[in-house]
């Protein structure tokens, strides 16, 4: 081997030119994965990083509310009192079905079939704009009974980690129904696939984060505290009928 | 098979005509660029600007410190300008530095054209800048509102009962921006390095400094979420009165300093491995030798990213964490100065038996190697935690980390620049100016650093604006003020070598110290596109192997030790070369070049940027409010902020990246 430093032709120019962002089909990588699916992996991997730290401060300060008020400072309400697991099991439910959705949405764009892509696509924006629709419900509920932000810790580390959990919810919607618009003007084809795969990827992620954060938010058991630090005359919980009936009074 | 070392004299073989576009000169083609050369150049040129207005700093700092009782700066003004200097030099200075190698040198050491995403490149950039500039405009508000808690930023200090001013918000909305600013940069590094490498070069023939940029990108991503969650807590208390950090809410100062530090000790490695790089692209090319230990030097670099995950707590030994956490962590500290070791033996290893030339680029990383050695050293110590306890607040500890960061990164980061020069400008800097330059700031730097272990461990605490007559301390204060003023005027003497050899540095060519790297086989400076055809690396040292064989593979051989045959700063471009000849010389680059298809200029990435600055600026001026929370206001400058952010995202997405 003599000759140690050779060169290629780059045939075509475009193979190696950097920056082509729809050229995902045509240039190939030292790698093999495509630039914007292997930078979302990175991507989530920091994500990782940032769920990570809030939800290492959510068990940090679990069940220091109730710590606080046993030596009789702070205030309630408490999680034990507030926390509606079969509620939230059904928005888990809704949000676990959208990747199924997002999944068959790639399938279809896959294969070349352009309105199963588009109607799977429209279904899980719809499931994830149905995901959010119970967290505001949940919020306002916990808000009714006299949980804010500044009431006790679990106020601060619940609304911040399901917050920013809602804010990648809500970032995927927009991010889903901006690809729908493009596919609806025609945009998004069989050999743009990769740009609904990159978007399924965070997706699917978002999901996952859900998974961990419904076992240690809902699904390990608090403290018990009784009623103690309800709001005063605080209905324990409003009813969702009730919650539709005003919020469709507020449109009709 | 042509040679890649001059691929100017190619002949017109393009099979595709042209697409090069034209280039708009002067300021818009700076604003809208996304070459990676020029975002270099830009990142370059802006972190010297704030290394220097970081300087500045210092040397009011040391003013202030040159005798007892002085009173020319009040503690108020004191604690600002330490906080700005520690924020300004590790954010503003250090960091984007090492970035801008990473810009202009790491994709052209892996032999590609740009970057993966090179609009991404250009958002990152100008997020930098304005994070910078909302640090540093806090000025213009008054000294009570430039932030003054520290570059650590410890709750509850920053709490807003305890600091009811904007200083903190400025402090934390520009951290915020400049986390962003690395986070996405370091995203189209790792995407870059592992996707577009030349054709044959594997990962571990990748040089040192691409790895070190690589792993170095690895850590800021997997760092930087930690400070980010801990700023949002704090913007949440300090704006909405959550009680994260509050004691009496039931939340934990402690907390802080756990997000904060399990960031920041990642951190000092993202300071300090791309120096480690740099030293180890310099090492081999000034010792006729390549570098020692290749492979181990590599898993050195990554044992040290991965082990500076779990050393955090080392910084908080007098907190109170108990026995059981400090052995731990004081165990894993310990453990770091093994790989560490490891590869400061290598590059001893590297110049044992070479012929060393100490150009001012060996130089300063030789002073590199000594001086981190220092510092690593009392590094050590601080991991004894019964030492550490006695060490900590003190001047001892502020002349470690100025050993490991002016030793070690700057020296480091200032030898690149000596040893990168010629390849951005086509000339070399001034030498013998250089070596001046060295030696004033080693000396200046020693006299500065040195002095302040004597005084930490006569108990001089750090971060006070002033001590008494008669505490000890007066004699060596003065030394080291003296040895700062040195210091800052060996800084002037770089930024005078770079300016002056812009125009009466010696021109030379492709590679004039006949480096083994790829970044040296384009011209001096590389056209646009950086190489007609994309190089094949069939080799760790490509030029060297493609120069004197490849048998230097066994690192017994004495095959290009002895050959080296240049003189430091000769040029291979006939230096009477008259400016006609050479531009008509790129003219014909330019159309040899009309083959390869680059992609357009783009303005949407400053948009994009200036959207989130007008957003962090909204919440800090206080017209027109719209909503008051805590010490800031979102006015409607805040409004405008964020629909030109998601303005600018849209266009960005929807703009076809070439046509």
């Amino acid at each position: 081997m003599t000759q140690a430093v050779e060169v290629v032709h780059a045939s075509g120019g475009a193979g190696h030119a950097a920056g082509h962002g729809g050229d995902d089909h045509t240039s190939h990588t030292a790698t093999g994965i495509n630039h914007r699916k292997l930078a979302m992996w990175l991507f989530l991997a920091s994500d990782c990083m940032f769920f990570g730290s809030l939800i290492a401060t959510y068990m940090i300060y679990r069940g220091r509310a109730e710590e606080v008020f046993r030596e009789g400072a702070g205030a309630g309400p408490f999680p034990s009192q507030l926390i509606d697991i079969p509620f939230t099991s059904v928005s888990a439910f809704v949000l676990l079905m959208s990747s199924l959705t997002m999944v068959l949405s790639l399938a279809a764009l896959q294969k070349n079939n352009l309105r199963g892509s588009r109607i799977w696509l429209a279904a899980t924006a719809i499931l994830g704009a149905t995901f959010l629709g119970g967290q505001y419900f949940e919020f306002t509920e916990f808000y009714h009974e006299g949980l804010s932000l500044q009431t006790n810790m679990f106020g601060a580390t619940f609304f911040t980690l399901t917050g920013f959990h809602g804010l990648h919810v809500a970032i995927g919607v927009i991010w889903l129904l901006t690809l729908l618009y493009v596919s609806l003007r025609g945009g998004l084809k069989q050999k743009d696939a990769m740009s609904l795969e990159v978007a399924g990827l965070y997706w699917h992620f978002v999901d996952i984060v859900w998974i961990i954060i419904f076992t240690l938010v809902y699904l390990v058991p608090y403290e018990e505290m009784g009623t103690e630090g309800l709001e005063e005359g605080g209905e324990h919980g409003m009813r969702l009928i009730e919650f539709g009936r005003n919020a469709l009074g507020t449109f009709f | 098979m042509a040679s890649i070392a001059q691929p100017h004299v190619q002949s017109h073989q393009a099979t595709v005509q042209p697409v090069v576009h034209k280039q708009r000169s002067g300021l818009w083609d700076w604003l809208t660029t996304i070459d990676h050369k020029k975002i270099g150049i830009l990142y370059g040129v802006t972190a010297i600007l704030f290394l220097m207005i970081g300087g500045l700093e210092a040397m009011l700092i040391r003013t202030q410190l040159v005798a007892a009782d002085n009173t020319l700066i009040e503690a108020n003004t004191y604690n600002a300008l330490f906080t700005m200097h520690g924020t300004t030099m590790i954010f503003l200075g250090v960091m984007p530095l090492s970035v801008a190698f990473w810009n202009y040198i790491m994709v052209l050491q892996i032999g590609a054209r740009d970057v993966a995403f090179p609009r991404l490149n250009a958002f990152s950039y100008w997020l930098f800048l304005f994070g910078g500039i909302i640090l540093n405009m806090s000025w213009f508000f008054g000294v009570n509102e430039v932030p003054n808690q520290g570059w650590y930023g410890y709750a509850p200090l920053t709490e807003e009962a305890w600091s009811p001013t904007r200083a903190v918000d400025f402090w934390i909305l520009s951290l915020q921006i400049l986390g962003i600013a690395s986070m996405l940069g370091a995203f189209n590094f790792i995407v870059t390095i592992l996707n577009m490498r030349a054709p044959g070069m594997s990962l571990m023939r990748m040089p040192m400094f691409t790895w070190t940029t690589l792993i170095t990108s690895i850590l800021l991503i997997m760092a930087f979420p930690a400070i980010t969650i801990a700023l949002v807590f704090l913007m949440m208390d300090r704006w909405v009165g959550t009680g994260f950090y509050a004691p009496a809410a039931g939340g934990d100062p402690l907390l802080w300093q756990h997000l904060f530090w399990v960031f920041g000790h990642p951190e000092v490695y993202i300071l300090i491995l791309p120096a480690f790089g740099v030293v180890s692209e310099i090492v081999p090319t000034f010792s006729r030798k390549p570098l020692f230990g290749y492979s181990v030097m590599v898993y050195a670099t990554a044992a040290i990213a991965f082990l500076g995950f779990g050393v955090w707590a080392h910084h908080m030994f007098t907190t109170g964490l108990g026995p059981t956490a400090n052995s731990v962590f004081a165990a894993t500290t310990m453990t770091i100065a093994i790989p560490t070791g490891v590869k400061i033996f290598n590059w001893l290893g590297t110049m044992t038996f070479g012929q060393i030339k100490f150009t001012t680029p060996m130089l300063f990383a030789v002073g590199m190697i000594s001086q981190f050695t220092i510092g690593g050293i009392s590094g050590v110590m601080h991991a004894v935690v019964p030492l550490d306890v006695h060490h900590n607040d003190s001047y001892f500890v502020i002349a470690h980390f100025h050993y490991v960061l002016f030793g070690g990164s700057l020296f480091g980061l200032i030898a690149g620049i000596y040893y990168w020069y010629p390849k951005v400008t086509g000339r070399v800097m001034n030498e013998s100016f250089g070596k001046w330059n060295f030696w004033i700031m080693f000396t200046g730097f020693n006299l500065t650093f040195f002095p302040m272990h004597f005084l930490g461990l006569q108990g001089m605490p750090r971060r006070y604006y002033s001590y008494g007559e008669g505490s000890g301390w007066e004699f060596w204060n003065v030394v080291v003020s003296f040895g700062a003023f040195l210091l800052g005027f060996s800084m002037l003497m770089l930024l005078f070598n770079i300016g002056q050899s812009l125009r009466t540095g010696k021109r030379v060519g492709a590679n004039p110290w006949d480096a083994p790297t790829l970044e040296w086989a384009t011209t001096s400076p590389p056209p646009v596109y950086n190489f007609r055809e994309i190089p094949q690396v069939a080799h760790r040292d490509p030029l060297w192997a493609e120069k004197y064989g490849t048998d230097h593979e066994d690192e017994d051989s004495e095959v290009g030790i002895t050959i080296a045959g240049q003189e430091v700063g000769t040029a291979d471009v006939p230096d009477d070369k008259d400016k006609e000849a050479l531009r008509l010389q790129q003219a014909e680059e330019e159309d040899a070049g009309h083959g390869i298809h680059m992609p357009n200029p783009s303005y949407y990435p400053l948009i994009a940027a200036l959207g989130m600055f007008l957003l962090a600026v909204g919440m800090l001026i206080d017209f027109p409010t719209l909503v008051a929370l805590g010490p800031v206001d979102f006015s409607i400058v805040a409004v405008l902020g964020l629909v030109t952010l998601i303005g600018g995202i849209f266009g960005w997405s929807f703009e076809p990246a070439s046509d």
